[in-house]
């Protein structure tokens, strides 16, 4: 029987009452959401936290919403603010991300399964920190950012600056992830692939990219990786070669070539390196060629 | 460090109280301090969903939940799907389309299969092996499940038992077993 060390339990009613508990307990307490990692992780010892502090109570943190520019410490543009106890389920079905970001919808259908999606949250998912997590590399693509509180205010870190190495975030004592933000976006189309050895397993390797279009060229473009050691979970090489040109084949799979290249996965139980590596830049090229799709569909839409 | 808590709850309908260790899991607190073991323990990693329970309306693995964690919250188990005795649609679907075999996953698949019902009364295969691919039968190969509830959305509402439809079928069966 797998059950965790002993641990005292506390459950907050607000924001403010967890920042304050996880001040007064510091590094020895850990917020509790869903807990789909953090308790599998407590019954193999791999985490010991004397206190747990549970926050499914606290209200006005399971929000998606448009923001406007700037608003609560934001950057200048539009952005979709998630909050931090958005569960998984939710995000499968969300309008307003369904309607900017396919990308997410398609990273949700293979997380886990519909059970641990019932259960598992965004904030929970980046503040992992797991190298193969699937939002992340999501959030990673889009260029987000997660808002971190604590008793001083909030601070906006970008999610390419937020994992400082895997299971390690910039998060520190007293403050927690109240949000994520995506960036909104016209004229985009996104896509995430995923390969994985059976439903519920964490890839073998994954890529989520969005391009937004000019015309017929590239004006921007976003990768992340799951599962296969990019820095960062991303490889901004690949996503300048993509840069001011076309949308074709070719371009995509130089990008592809440029992410086989850069990555740097294990060896392990799900397959060899140079599969991985193989893996990492056919799923880019296929996402990208997904993206440049739903950005055609998107700008006729517009156009309409 | 506290050792215990008390902790109240609606378990089928049903407000009890009972004190716990924080570190105890959802799957143990209904076996072993309520006695009701229908819901299984089986993988303790998340992954074969034979604990399946529901929690406020909606499944989740209970290997993975805190007991303090369900506190003022509604659990239901699979011993709560009969109605007065009945079998509901589901489980007279497993027992037509032999939905079983050793039954170890049985539960977690009528607790996962009664939610799908209950949200979409008419799902087709597709849509049933999405609902169940957090449980994992290794008797079946899923065939007999999935026909299982597809028996359960023809024959019954999906959501209770005893309606004319069901009561009729039972009938039926009897006649012809």
């Amino acid at each position: 029987m797998q059950v965790p060390e002993t641990f005292d339990y506390e459950r907050v009613a607000t924001v403010e009452e967890a920042l304050q508990r996880l001040s007064h307990h510091g590094d020895e307490a850990r917020l509790i959401a869903g807990g789909h990692s953090l308790l599998p992780m407590m019954k193999l010892r791999l985490a010991l936290p004397e206190v747990l502090i549970d926050i499914n109570d606290v209200p006005g943190l399971d929000h998606v919403r448009v923001v406007a520019g700037g608003e609560g410490g934001g950057g200048g543009e539009d952005e979709i603010a998630i909050g931090a106890l958005v569960r998984h389920a939710a995000i499968l079905t969300d309008p307003i991300l369904g309607e900017h970001w396919p990308i997410f919808a398609d990273a949700e259908r293979k997380i886990a399964d519909p059970l641990v999606r019932n259960r598992g949250t965004i904030g929970g998912s980046v503040c992992q920190a797991d190298p193969a997590e699937d939002l992340s590399a999501v959030i990673t693509a889009l260029r987000g950012s997660v808002v971190v509180q604590s008793a001083d205010g909030r601070r906006t870190v970008p999610i390419r600056e937020f994992h400082t190495g895997p299971w390690e975030t910039v998060v520190g004592d007293g403050e927690m992830v109240v949000e994520v933000r995506v960036p909104i976006r016209t004229s985009v189309g996104s896509a995430y692939e995923k390969v994985e050895r059976r439903v519920g397993d964490w890839a073998v390797a994954a890529a989520g990219t969005f391009l937004r279009m000019d015309g017929n060229t590239i004006a921007e473009a976003g990768i992340g990786l799951a599962a296969v050691g990019a820095t960062h979970m991303t490889c901004p090489e690949a996503e300048e070669s993509l840069v001011g040109g076309p949308a074709d084949a070719d371009a995509f799979a130089t990008a592809a070539g440029i992410v086989s290249a850069a990555v740097d996965p294990t060896a392990d139980q799900r397959g060899p390196v140079d599969y991985k590596r193989h893996l990492a830049g056919e799923l880019t090229r296929r996402a990208l060629a997904r993206s440049a799709d739903r950005a055609r569909d998107d700008s006729l839409r517009e156009d309409a | 460090m506290a050792t215990t808590m008390d902790v109240t709850m609606t378990v089928n309908g049903t407000e009890v109280t009972r004190e716990v260790e924080p570190r105890t899991l959802l799957v143990h607190f209904v076996r072993d301090q309520l006695g009701l073991t229908g819901t299984h323990w089986a993988c303790d990693t998340t992954n074969c969903g034979a604990c399946t329970l529901w929690v406020d309306g909606e499944p989740v693995k209970s290997c993975t939940v805190l007991a303090v964690m369900a506190d003022g919250h509604e659990v239901r188990t699979v011993e709560d799907l009969d109605t007065g005795g009945e079998l509901n649609p589901l489980q007279q679907g497993f027992m037509q389309e032999h939905g079983l075999q050793c039954g170890f996953c049985t539960p977690g698949m009528l607790m996962t299969g009664q939610w799908l019902l209950d949200r979409d009364p008419d799902p087709d295969e597709a849509t049933i092996r999405e609902a169940i691919s957090g449980n994992l039968c290794r008797c079946t190969g899923y065939e007999n499940i999935v026909r299982a509830v597809r028996w359960a959305a023809e024959h019954g509402d999906g959501t209770a038992a005893g309606d004319d439809a069901s009561a009729d079928d039972h009938a039926t069966d009897e006649v012809t077993a």
